[in-house]
C-alpha cells in the first residue's frame, strides 16, 4: 500500500488532531464536572469518564504521564511496525509522535512543578535528590528536550544523518526511565507499570535483535570460512 | 488547641445534603431519559433502584461529640467516589462501583482471643447496643490526600469493656471479610489478603477510636467500609480497616497488611507525622479534596493533644 504525498498530508492532519485527544479530554472533563450518581450503571461508568473527580490535579498528573508513556512507546513502533509490514512510508508520522510524546511529558513536568510543588523550588530539589521515581522521572524528561529541539530537518542536516540518529537513541533510556518512574511510584499494583515495561522490552529485543543477527550471521561466514581452509 | 468546639448543629444539617440529592435525582432522571434513547440496552438495570444513595439508611444519631472539627466537611459525592478499597479494586474510582455487590446483611463481628468470653455480634445489634454518635474528623491518606468526614459511630473503647480483655492482651487485631466472590480485588495477589490492621491495646482504649457505621447520618456507604470499620483520625487513613468481621486481642504486635507489603514504606504505627517522610514522598503536606493549595500537615494530623502521650519516649522516626 503505498500512498500518494496528498494522501499523506490528510492523514498527518487526522493523526494530529487525534494525538490532541488526551488533552481534548481532560479540558473537556475539567470543564464539565457531571455530578457523581453512582446509582445509575450508565452515569456511574461517567462519573470518572466525564469528570476529573475528587482529585483533579492527581486525574491530570496520572493522565499526561500515561499518555507521554503511550506516545514513547508509539514512537518506538514505527520502525519495527514500518519494517515489519514493509510501509516505508509510516516513518513520516515518527517526528509527530515523538514530539507528542515531549508534549505531554512537558504537560506532565508543569503539572508537577506547578500544580504539586507551586514553584517552591526548594522542595523540588529535594525531591529530584531523594526521590528515585522523581530522579528517574526527570530524567526521562530532561533527555527528551535535546530530541525535541534536534527533531527537526535543519538539525538533521546539521549533525549529520549518523550524529543525529546516534543522538537520538537516547530515546531508549528517556522510555526505560519513563517505565522504571512509573513502577516506582506505584503502591502495589505492579500490572500497569509492568505491562508498559512488557511492551518496551519487546520494542527494545526487537532492535537488539536487529543489531545483533547480521553480526552473527558475519561470524558464522568467518567460521564457514576459515573451516573450508 | 486544635480541636476546635464543635458547632451546635450536626453537619448532616448544615451541609445541604438535601439540595445536592435533588439535583443528583434531577440528573438521575435525565440520563434515564437520555440513556434509555441511546443505550437501550441499558433500560433495565435503570429500572432497578439505585443502592448507594437512595437506599441509604438513616441511623439513630444520639449525639454530637467534643471530638468533633468544625472544619467543612467534604462533600458526599467525593467520599463516596475517591475510594481506597483495594478488595474491591487499586482504582479509586472503581469501588463505588464494584463495591455495591458486598453484602452487608447479615453481618457478624467475632471478637476472641485474650478475652473473658468469645462474642460474637451482630451488625443491627450493634447499632441498638451502641449509642451512635457523630464524629466529624480529618482524614489523612498516607498518599497525600485529606478529607474531612461526618462519621456516626461508637467508641472502641466502649466496645472494648464490654468483651473484656484479660491481662495477656496487648494489641487488637482487626481482620477485614475475605470473600473473593463478593469482592473482585481479593482474586489478585496485589495485597495479602484478608487484610489485616492493629492497634497496640492503650491506643485502642483511647476515645479517638471509633467503630463507624455511618457517614452523614446514614448507613455507611459500602465503598466507605459498610458495614462497620475501625476509625484512627491520627493514623493514616489504611489503619482504619473496612468491613471488619473479625476483632481479636492479641498478645502480641499482629503483622498488618501494608507492613508486611513494604515493611520499610508503611510501619505498624503510621501515625501522621510531617516529620517522617514516606521513602518515596514527602509528608510535610497534603491536597485537601476540593482545595486548590497544598496545606500543611499537622502532627498526628492535629489530634496531638488526645494521643501524643501514647508515644510518650518513643523515637517517632525509628517507630514510623
Amino acid at each position: 500500500m503505498a500512498l500518494a504525498n496528498r494522501q499523506i498530508r490528510l492523514l498527518k492532519v487526522a493523526v494530529f488532531l487525534l494525538c490532541l485527544g488526551p488533552l481534548f479530554t481532560l479540558t473537556w472533563k475539567a470543564l464539565h464536572d457531571i455530578p457523581a450518581t453512582s446509582s445509575i450503571p450508565f452515569i456511574a461508568a461517567g462519573v470518572d469518564r466525564w469528570s476529573l473527580g475528587a482529585n483533579p490535579i492527581e486525574v491530570i498528573t496520572r493522565s499526561t504521564g500515561k499518555w507521554t508513556l503511550v506516545f514513547l512507546l508509539l514512537t518506538l513502533s514505527v520502525t519495527p511496525a514500518r519494517k515489519l509490514l514493509s510501509q516505508p512510508w509510516l516513518i513520516r508520522f515518527r517526528r509527530m509522535l515523538g514530539l507528542f510524546a515531549f508534549f505531554y511529558g512537558f504537560l506532565h513536568f508543569m503539572t508537577y512543578i506547578w500544580l504539586d510543588k507551586f514553584f517552591d523550588v526548594h522542595e523540588m530539589i529535594i525531591d529530584i535528590q531523594k526521590r528515585k521515581f522523581i530522579t528517574v522521572g526527570f530524567t526521562a524528561f530532561v533527555l527528551m528536550i535535546p530530541l525535541a529541539i534536534t527533531s527537526t530537518s535543519g538539525w538533521i542536516r546539521r549533525l549529520g544523518g549518523q550524529r543525529w540518529h546516534r543522538l537520538h537513541q537516547l530515546i531508549y533510556v528517556s522510555a526505560v526511565c519513563g517505565v522504571i518512574h512509573f513502577l516506582w511510584l506505584v503502591k502495589a499494583d505492579l500490572r500497569r507499570p509492568i505491562y508498559y515495561g512488557t511492551v518496551l522490552a519487546v520494542l527494545l529485543l526487537y532492535r537488539l535483535a536487529l543489531w545483533i543477527v547480521p553480526r552473527l550471521g558475519q561470524k558464522s561466514a568467518l567460521k564457514n570460512s576459515y573451516a573450508q581452509d | 488547641m486544635l480541636i476546635k468546639k464543635s458547632p451546635d448543629i450536626p453537619s448532616s444539617e448544615i451541609t445541604p445534603k438535601e439540595t445536592y440529592l435533588n439535583r443528583r435525582k434531577f440528573m438521575a432522571g435525565a440520563a434515564i431519559a437520555g440513556a434509555a434513547v441511546v443505550f437501550g440496552k441499558y433500560v433495565g438495570n435503570l429500572g432497578e433502584p439505585g443502592e448507594t444513595v437512595h437506599a441509604a439508611t438513616k441511623l439513630n444519631v444520639s449525639g454530637k461529640s467534643q471530638f468533633s472539627t468544625s472544619e467543612k466537611p467534604t462533600p458526599l459525592k467525593d467520599i463516596t467516589n475517591y475510594n481506597n478499597f483495594y478488595e474491591f479494586s487499586t482504582d479509586k474510582y472503581e469501588p463505588a462501583k464494584l463495591s455495591q455487590s458486598l453484602q452487608t446483611r447479615p453481618w457478624t463481628v467475632e471478637v476472641s482471643g485474650e478475652v473473658k468470653q468469645k462474642k460474637s455480634f451482630d451488625i443491627d445489634s450493634l447499632l441498638s447496643k451502641f449509642p451512635q454518635e457523630e464524629r466529624i474528623y480529618r482524614h489523612r491518606c498516607v498518599e497525600g490526600w485529606s478529607m474531612v468526614i461526618p462519621w456516626v459511630g461508637f467508641s472502641l473503647a466502649e466496645f472494648l469493656k464490654q468483651v473484656d480483655p484479660n491481662g495477656k492482651a496487648k494489641y487488637v487485631k482487626f481482620t477485614t471479610k475475605y470473600d473473593p466472590k463478593q469482592m473482585p480485588g481479593q482474586r489478585y495477589g496485589v495485597l495479602e489478603w484478608p487484610y489485616v490492621e492493629g492497634l497496640r491495646i492503650d491506643e485502642a482504649m483511647n476515645p479517638l477510636a471509633i467503630l463507624a457505621t455511618g457517614i452523614y447520618g446514614d448507613e455507611l456507604p459500602k465503598q466507605d467500609g459498610a458495614p462497620i470499620r475501625l476509625v484512627v483520625p491520627w493514623k493514616y487513613g489504611f489503619k482504619s480497616i473496612k468491613s471488619i468481621v473479625k476483632i481479636e486481642l492479641v498478645t502480641s504486635q499482629p503483622q498488618t497488611t501494608w507492613n508486611a507489603a513494604a515493611p520499610n514504606e508503611y510501619g505498624f504505627y503510621s501515625n501522621v507525622n510531617p516529620n517522617v517522610d514516606h521513602p518515596r514522598w514527602s509528608q510535610k503536606k497534603e491536597r485537601r479534596i476540593g482545595e486548590f493549595l497544598k496545606r500543611d500537615t499537622l502532627m498526628f494530623n492535629g489530634y496531638g493533644d488526645q494521643v501524643a502521650s501514647l508515644y510518650t519516649g518513643m523515637d517517632l522516626k525509628k517507630n514510623f
